[in-house]
């Protein structure tokens, strides 16, 4: 915050100084394009306009930010980066390793980013030890959307076991409901496996399978038994799932079609904007077997390195900006995803808000917050689709359980 | 008076010789630098170790071993070979029987030939979404079908993983048939029409005619039809991003997708490159034949 | 000589001219279908679209989501809509097309009127620049337009529209004038007509038809263009179609997909334009051009 004083302090004089001040600017690439994320995203517009920054606008769509890769990677390559850009996990270390990050540790250090930011956080959003990059939010993967009236209709309690949470499902089938609402794309089936992986092996297993990717742990029988959970869900999802958005599905939990649909906390906004209400109308819980553990992925805005000292002051402007509370909680209030910060009130938030939080700060304490392998926050793009390219084949019965699971060691000794 | 005269025709004349080269020379530069440059560049990648950004550690033949034991390359070939030849055939086919049929002095043609030919003035950003809707089961065409009382109806294919690829083709035809249309019916309006009525007075039938005059005198559109169709085979990506983005699974992946998802999302850029090595062989194996035939004939 | 009006040979019964019509009419069903559900959905609040029938014509109509799409749906941080976006597809799309036009007639009547040793080859060379997958030009091109101090500025991308339009143009022009005689050229030039003059005089005013071509095939790929367009400009100049994908492709918000309709079928609106209004010299032009030769 002082720092955003000073520069705005800066900026007063300046104006009244001289008017031929070149106007300090930060071009910023991104993805989120949609009404409310993008809404979200001019609070932080606004409050660098009041400390006299301009913001270039440089949204890029598509493919969930991947599209927006390509394009740095032009922009790179032209010699002409972006002030900052929006990144997820393994990214920004790829960009970091290349040289092309800016250092932020003085602005660190002066507002304390090491002692608010969960570590598991920071292993992203540094490099060898120096910040590269503002985290904005915490998105976690492993929730349950629930819709409540379709819960008591069938009699359901909120299941706490693997096999409760299956037979919860098998009770909503035979009443001819959709058990299971899902969308057949690849990322949204890595995202369920995420929590099959968690859910069968726990912490442990997920961090030699997933994010050290020993092979021994990525052929074993307890990612055959993920593979299997996996089909099992098959038998719960219609027949019309394929290529279905994400936000598609949580319409069918919406309108009662369906009783679950598990999925990262982006889609509490898809509920929320349908008018329904958190912990009342619908219900959001962890995938039984999941509990007490969080997987995470972090939008950031990565800092280029910029030459000149005007953009690198509006550079830092702008990571102090990111960085401040108040637009953490307001950001991340539209965004359906919790602070990146954990020293925040979480009065403001609803009530799955409040519980992210707080399974948040918990899991950060506990050692038990790991980065998405669905996210990109596991492991890199490489490993990452490779993996898709096994989960999803799976899904769509190209192999049984345990040929995907042959083919997984493969496909990721293939993608190194 | 009539020395410095001499120069100056002799400047021009020679100018006049230069001209035609000096017109031509910035078109092939740019071509030299813009398009045989990249491909140089790009085969050069191939054999680097390149991932995120170009690199230039030498790896040998590496990115063209891994390539061959990806799964989804293998798919993605395949794929290709089945889209290109179906697509190739049937856009033809129709484009050919459109332009018939529209030669037959029929009313309205003003009205048919811009609806049959709009497809291609639209990009799949704008399509995609309504096909993706209207091949779904679930609210399109079977599920329309199944409300006008046609329950038995089943429409299905771009949720399975076998048939997808056939929606794929669908959509692209649907694209270009159009566009060939118009290629055919360009050529069908240039053949002579003494030719025809003199070969009807020999009492030749319409089938006669079209099989022994007509169809032989379109070579030359059968040929651009080709050009055309094969180079937005090979290079058609739109359309599958927007229909099924390569699923269910990986069922409908080509080689084009193939090749920007391994440069560009998964940072693979040396076995990106290698695949784009490979489809550009391809291209030329096509299209060098081709040109080769037709610049000859004509000069 | 109007094309619609060329006199056929071929004589058809009635049942027969019935099963033509017929055909013609289902096909142009076929070809109308997706705008059709574009339209329609355009028109249809969003709940409607989501709770219901997406081939059902509305029960209530409304003009929102077209303004919505025109002025005030999020493309970036701002509430825009595409109507700055369109003015920079314009800026971007005539001066290429413009170019690669006019390199494209001016190389078709070397290539045809003015051989040389090696004129072929040279044309083979243009030729074979089509068939380049856009792809694998991103990053070297990148560093030569950074190179120029152009990048992320639209002559920069206009640069990049007008070198990979040459090979088209060229195709085209060099087929057109491929038919037209050469005894006029000879004569011209015996009576003194300079290289440029006997272009201007005498080809130029004979090319309506294949200039409808390269223009409309040209204008068509460029307004189409994403992949370059979202490369090569940055945020202010971006055009119309990187806009619509911000619009249509927002990966984890909410779905306006009336609003969606109504913008792609916006963006579409000058390439629609193009099509029906010259797309009567197309045929006239393909006739003339590359199909003969």
């Amino acid at each position: 915050m002082t720092m955003m004083k000073k520069l705005k302090m800066t900026a007063a004089v300046l104006a009244l100084s001289t008017t031929s001040v070149v106007a300090q600017e930060v071009e910023v690439l991104h993805w989120w394009t949609s009404g409310g994320e993008a809404a979200a995203l001019n609070v932080l517009r606004e409050n660098l306009a009041e400390g006299g920054v301009g913001w270039t606008d440089m949204p890029v769509a598509g493919g969930g930010g991947s599209d927006a890769m390509t394009i740095l990677r032009a922009r790179v390559s032209a010699g002409d980066p972006p002030t900052a850009v929006q990144m997820l996990g393994f990214s920004i270390q790829d960009w970091a390793a290349e040289g092309s990050l800016a250092n932020l540790n003085a602005l660190a250090e002066e507002q304390n980013w090491d002692e608010v930011v969960p570590e598991a956080l920071q292993r992203f959003s540094t490099y060898e030890g120096d910040w590269v990059a503002a985290p904005v939010n915490v998105h976690s993967v492993n929730w349950v959307w629930a819709n409540t009236a379709l819960m008591e209709e069938l009699g359901l309690e909120q299941p706490e076991s693997w096999e409760e949470f299956v037979a919860a499902m098998e009770a909503a089938q035979d009443a001819g409901y959709t058990a299971l609402a899902h969308g057949g794309q690849a990322w949204q089936e890595a995202t369920v496996f995420d929590s099959m992986v968690m859910g069968v092996g726990g912490p442990e297993f997920y961090q030699d399978s997933m994010i050290d990717l020993d092979p021994d742990a990525l052929g074993s029988d307890m990612m055959v038994e993920a593979f299997e959970r996996m089909d099992t869900l098959r038998g719960f999802v219609d027949d019309n799932f394929s290529g279905r958005d994400w936000n598609l599905a949580s319409s069918m939990v919406i309108n009662g079609e369906s009783l679950f649909q598990i999925m990262g906390d982006w889609a509490k906004g898809e509920f929320v904007n349908a008018g329904l209400t958190a912990g009342d109308e619908f219900q959001c819980f962890r995938v039984p077997g999941t509990e007490g553990t969080v997987m995470f992925n972090s939008d950031q805005f990565a800092m280029f390195e910029v030459s000149d000292d005007s953009a690198q002051e509006a550079q830092l402007a702008m990571a102090s900006a990111v960085m401040s509370p108040d637009f953490q909680v307001a950001f991340n209030m539209v965004k359906g995803s919790v602070p990146a910060r954990t020293d925040i009130p979480s009065d403001d938030f609803d009530a799955c808000g409040q519980l992210g939080m707080a399974q948040l700060a918990e899991a950060s304490a506990n050692g038990t917050l790991f980065g998405s392998m669905a996210h990109g926050h596991a492991n890199n793009p490489s490993v990452q689709n490779a993996m898709y390219d096994v989960i999803t084949a799976h899904f769509n019965g190209e192999f049984d359980a345990e040929t995907a699971a042959e083919e997984l060691v493969l496909a990721v000794e293939l993608a190194q | 008076m009539a020395a410095s005269s001499d120069t100056g025709v002799d400047f021009r004349t020679r100018l006049q010789n230069w001209l035609p080269k000096l017109v031509l020379s910035p078109s092939l530069a740019v071509m030299l630098i813009f398009v045989y440059g990249f491909i140089a560049f790009t085969i050069y990648i191939s054999f680097t170790d390149s991932r995120m950004l170009p690199s230039y550690e030498w790896v040998g033949w590496q990115n063209y071993d891994r390539l061959f034991r990806i799964r989804e390359w293998n798919i993605a070939l395949n794929n290709l070979a089945i889209f290109s030849s179906l697509y190739i055939v049937i856009s033809t086919i129709i484009g050919l029987m459109l332009a018939i049929f529209l030669d037959q002095k029929i009313r309205g043609e003003g009205v048919l030939r811009p609806i049959f030919l709009y497809p291609m003035a639209l990009s799949f950003i704008v399509t995609g979404t309504a096909w993706k809707w209207f091949l779904d089961p679930a609210i399109g065409l079977e599920n329309t079908m199944h409300l006008w009382g046609w329950t038995s109806f089943q429409f299905n294919w771009i949720k399975d993983r076998d048939m997808a690829i056939y929606t794929i083709v669908i959509a692209a035809v649907w694209q270009s048939s159009g566009f060939v249309m118009a290629m055919f019916l360009a050529g069908l309006r240039g053949i002579d029409n003494e030719i025809l009525k003199a070969a009807q007075m020999d009492g030749a039938s319409n089938f006669q005619l079209y099989r022994r005059i007509i169809l032989p005198q379109l070579r030359p559109a059968f040929l651009s039809a080709f050009v055309i169709l094969s180079h937005l085979a090979i290079k058609s990506y739109d359309l599958v991003i927007a229909l099924t983005g390569g699923g269910p699974g990986n069922a409908t992946a080509l080689p084009a997708t193939f090749m920007y998802s391994y440069t560009f999302t998964r940072n693979q850029m040396g076995i990106g490159a290698s695949s784009a090595v490979i489809m550009l062989m391809t291209i030329a194996a096509i299209m060098v034949p081709y040109l080769y035939a037709e610049l000859r004939e004509k000069s | 000589m109007a094309v619609a009006s060329t006199d056929t040979a071929i004589r058809s019964s009635n049942w027969s001219r019935m099963l033509i019509y017929l055909v013609l009419l289902l096909f142009a069903l076929f070809y109308l279908l997706p705008f059709g559900i574009m339209l329609v959905n355009s028109l249809k609040p969003l709940e409607e679209i989501t709770g219901g029938n997406m081939v059902a014509l509305p029960r209530t109509w409304t003009i929102e989501p077209w303004l919505s799409a025109w002025s005030t749906a999020q493309i970036g941080v701002e509430p825009t809509g595409l109507r700055p976006y369109f003015i920079n597809s314009i800026m971007m799309a005539v001066p290429a097309v413009l170019l690669s036009t006019i390199v494209g007639a001016l190389n078709g009547y070397v290539l045809t009127k003015w051989q040389f040793r090696g004129s072929t080859i040279v044309f083979g060379l243009l030729l074979f620049s089509c068939f380049i997958p856009f792809q694998i030009v991103l990053i070297p091109m990148a560093r030569i337009l950074g190179l120029l101090q152009i990048a992320g500025t639209t002559p920069g991308l206009v640069l990049v529209h007008f070198v990979y339009g040459i090979g088209f143009t060229t195709l085209y022009f060099r087929n057109y004038y491929a038919a037209f005689p050469t005894e006029l050229v000879r004569a011209a030039q015996i009576d003194g007509a300079g290289f440029f003059q006997i272009f201007r005089r005498i080809l130029l005013p004979s090319s309506g038809p294949i200039i409808a071509v390269s223009f409309i095939w040209q204008f068509t790929n460029i307004w189409n263009d994403f992949l370059f367009g979202a490369s090569f400009a940055s945020g202010g100049s971006a055009p119309m179609t990187v806009a619509l994908n911000n619009l249509v492709n927002s990966s984890t918000g909410v779905r306006e997909y009336n609003v969606h309709f109504a913008g792609a079928i916006m963006a579409a609106g000058p390439t629609l334009l193009v099509y029906i209004v010259a797309g009567r010299y197309f045929v006239r032009g393909l006739m003339a051009g590359s199909v003969k030769g």
